[in-house]
C-alpha cells in the first residue's frame, strides 16, 4: 500500500467530487473503496457530491467527476452531460468508460434481436413475457459508447477495474495539481 | 567486419546486412514493434518501430544499419507517435482486454502500457467481425486482428501450409482463411503449427488452455515488455510474437 499522503503543508478548501456508474457494474466503485483506510486522508481533502456514497441524485458544481461505465441508453447521455456541465475535471474510470467494455460487446448485434431474445424468446422466461415498455425506462442506444465519444473527457484511468492502488495514485497526483501518470503494474487494461 | 551506429546516443554494433532492428535487438536494445519477428522477413507494416535516423523517420525493421547512423528511439516525440498508432489500432478492432485470454501476454496491450496509453482517444469503429470456432483445437477471434501477417508468414514459410492471407483494401482489409468454406476446420491447420503460437494478440488461441496461467501472472504482468524482450534475448529465447 502506498505510504504517500495528501498533505500539502497547508489546508486548502476541500475539493468536491462526484461519482456515477453509467453502463457499468459498480466494480470501479468497489475498487475505489479498496483504497481502504486511505479514504480518511482523502476525506480531509475532498467531500462527495453526487455519488452512491451520498445518494444525492443530481450533480452540483464539482471539481472532479468520476464516470464509471459506458453509455448505453438515453439516461446515460443525460447524466454524462450533467457531469460535464458541472465538473471542472472529468475522469473516465475503468474499461467500460474508456472503451465501452463488456456492454459494448453487444455492438455488432441488432438491438431489436437482443431485446427479443432476452425478453421473449430466451430460455426460462414466463409465458407471455414482453419487452418492457414504460415511459420511465430510458431508451437503449443502438450501440454502447465510450464516454469520450459523447462528451470531452480530461483524464482516463483504464482497468477492469483499476486497482485501489491505481485509483489512489491517480487521485493523489490530481489533487496535488499534477497530470496523473501510471507506471507498470498500475496501468492495466484487464 | 563489425561497425556501429548510435541508438539514443549509445553505440550499437552491427554486421553488414543487418537492419537497425536486428542490430538493436542483438545488442539487447528494445525498439517497440508488432509485425516484426526475428524469425521472419521484415514486413514493415505496423510502423510501431519507426525511429528517427539523421532527422528523418524510418522503420527500424526495414532500414539497413549503417556505420555512423544517429538513431533516435526512446524520445518523447516518437513515444507520442507510437501512442497514436496504438490508439488507432485499438479503435479499429474490438480490443476488450478484460475478456481476452491473451491479456497479460499480448504484445499490443504491453506495447500500449510501454508508451503510457491511457485512452483510445479516437472514436471506436466497433467493427463486426466473426469468430471461427470450427477447428477442434484452435479458436480464431478476428476481432483482435491487427493484420501484422505473422500468421501468414509463419504458415507459408515455416509450416508450408499457406493457411492464412489478408484480403480487402484499406479499412476493409481483413485476415482470411484459405479454404473453400473460409473455415479453419476445413484446412490442414494444426495446433502444433508455428502459425498457432506466433500471433502477438488474441486472434489465434489454443482451446482449453486459456486461463492455465492466471491473469496477473502472465509475461507482461510481471515486467514491462521492454524488459521482457531484453531478458528473452539475453537468455537466447525466441521472442514470442
Amino acid at each position: 500500500m502506498s505510504s504517500e499522503t495528501l498533505d500539502a503543508g497547508m489546508t486548502p478548501r476541500k475539493l468536491k467530487v462526484a461519482t456515477v456508474s453509467l453502463a457499468g457494474c459498480f466494480g470501479c466503485h468497489m475498487s475505489f473503496l479498496d483504497i481502504d483506510e486511505r479514504i480518511l486522508p482523502l476525506l480531509e481533502r475532498v467531500e462527495f457530491d453526487r455519488s452512491p456514497i451520498t445518494d444525492i441524485k443530481h450533480c452540483g458544481p464539482c471539481d472532479i467527476g468520476l464516470i464509471e461505465g459506458g453509455v448505453c441508453n438515453a439516461e446515460n447521455v443525460h447524466v454524462l452531460r450533467e457531469f460535464r456541465a458541472n465538473c471542472k475535471v472529468l475522469i473516465a474510470l475503468g474499461a467500460c468508460a474508456v472503451n465501452g467494455g463488456l456492454p459494448a460487446q453487444r455492438n455488432h448485434l441488432e438491438l431489436a434481436d437482443i431485446l427479443q431474445q432476452v425478453y421473449r424468446t430466451g430460455h426460462g422466461l414466463a409465458e407471455g413475457s414482453q419487452i418492457p415498455n414504460d415511459p420511465e425506462l430510458p431508451l437503449p442506444l443502438n450501440q454502447v459508447h465510450a464516454v469520450h465519444e459523447v462528451v470531452r473527457i480530461d483524464y482516463f484511468l483504464p482497468g477492469c477495474p483499476p486497482s485501489g492502488d491505481a485509483i489512489w495514485a491517480f487521485l493523489t497526483q490530481l489533487i496535488k495539481g499534477r497530470a496523473p501518470t501510471l507506471g507498470h503494474g498500475l496501468l492495466q487494461y484487464d | 567486419m563489425t561497425s556501429s551506429f548510435l541508438l539514443d546516443g549509445e553505440e550499437v554494433p552491427f554486421t553488414p546486412g543487418q537492419t537497425v532492428m536486428q542490430a538493436a535487438s542483438a545488442a539487447g536494445k528494445y525498439i517497440p514493434h508488432l509485425c516484426w519477428h526475428p524469425d521472419f522477413a521484415a514486413h514493415g507494416s505496423c510502423k510501431l518501430c519507426t525511429v528517427k535516423i539523421g532527422g528523418g523517420f524510418a522503420t527500424a525493421c526495414t532500414t539497413r544499419a549503417a556505420a555512423g547512423q544517429d538513431v533516435e528511439n526512446g524520445t518523447e516525440e516518437l513515444t507520442a507517435k507510437r501512442r497514436t498508432l496504438l490508439q488507432l489500432l485499438f479503435v479499429e478492432g474490438n480490443h476488450f482486454c478484460p475478456s481476452c485470454e491473451k491479456s497479460g501476454s499480448c504484445v499490443l496491450q504491453a506495447s500500449a502500457y510501454e508508451v503510457g496509453m491511457l485512452s483510445p482517444h479516437f472514436d471506436h469503429f466497433y467493427p463486426d467481425r466473426a469468430v471461427d470456432a470450427s477447428h477442434p483445437d484452435v479458436l480464431l477471434d478476428f476481432n483482435r486482428c491487427i493484420m501484422c501477417e505473422l500468421c501468414v508468414r509463419a504458415s507459408r514459410e515455416v509450416d508450408g501450409k499457406n493457411v492464412f492471407a489478408l484480403s480487402g483494401r484499406g479499412a476493409k482489409s481483413h485476415l482470411i482463411v484459405n479454404s473453400e468454406s473460409g473455415r479453419l476446420a476445413d484446412t490442414d491447420f494444426a495446433a502444433t503449427d508455428r502459425a498457432a503460437e506466433v500471433c502477438p494478440v488474441g486472434v489465434i488461441l489454443r482451446k482449453r488452455v486459456g486461463f492455465a496461467v492466471p491473469i496477473g501472472q502472465r509475461d507482461y504482468d510481471a515486467r514491462p515488455i521492454s524488459q521482457r524482450v531484453v531478458e528473452k534475448l539475453a537468455d537466447g529465447e525466441q521472442e514470442a510474437g
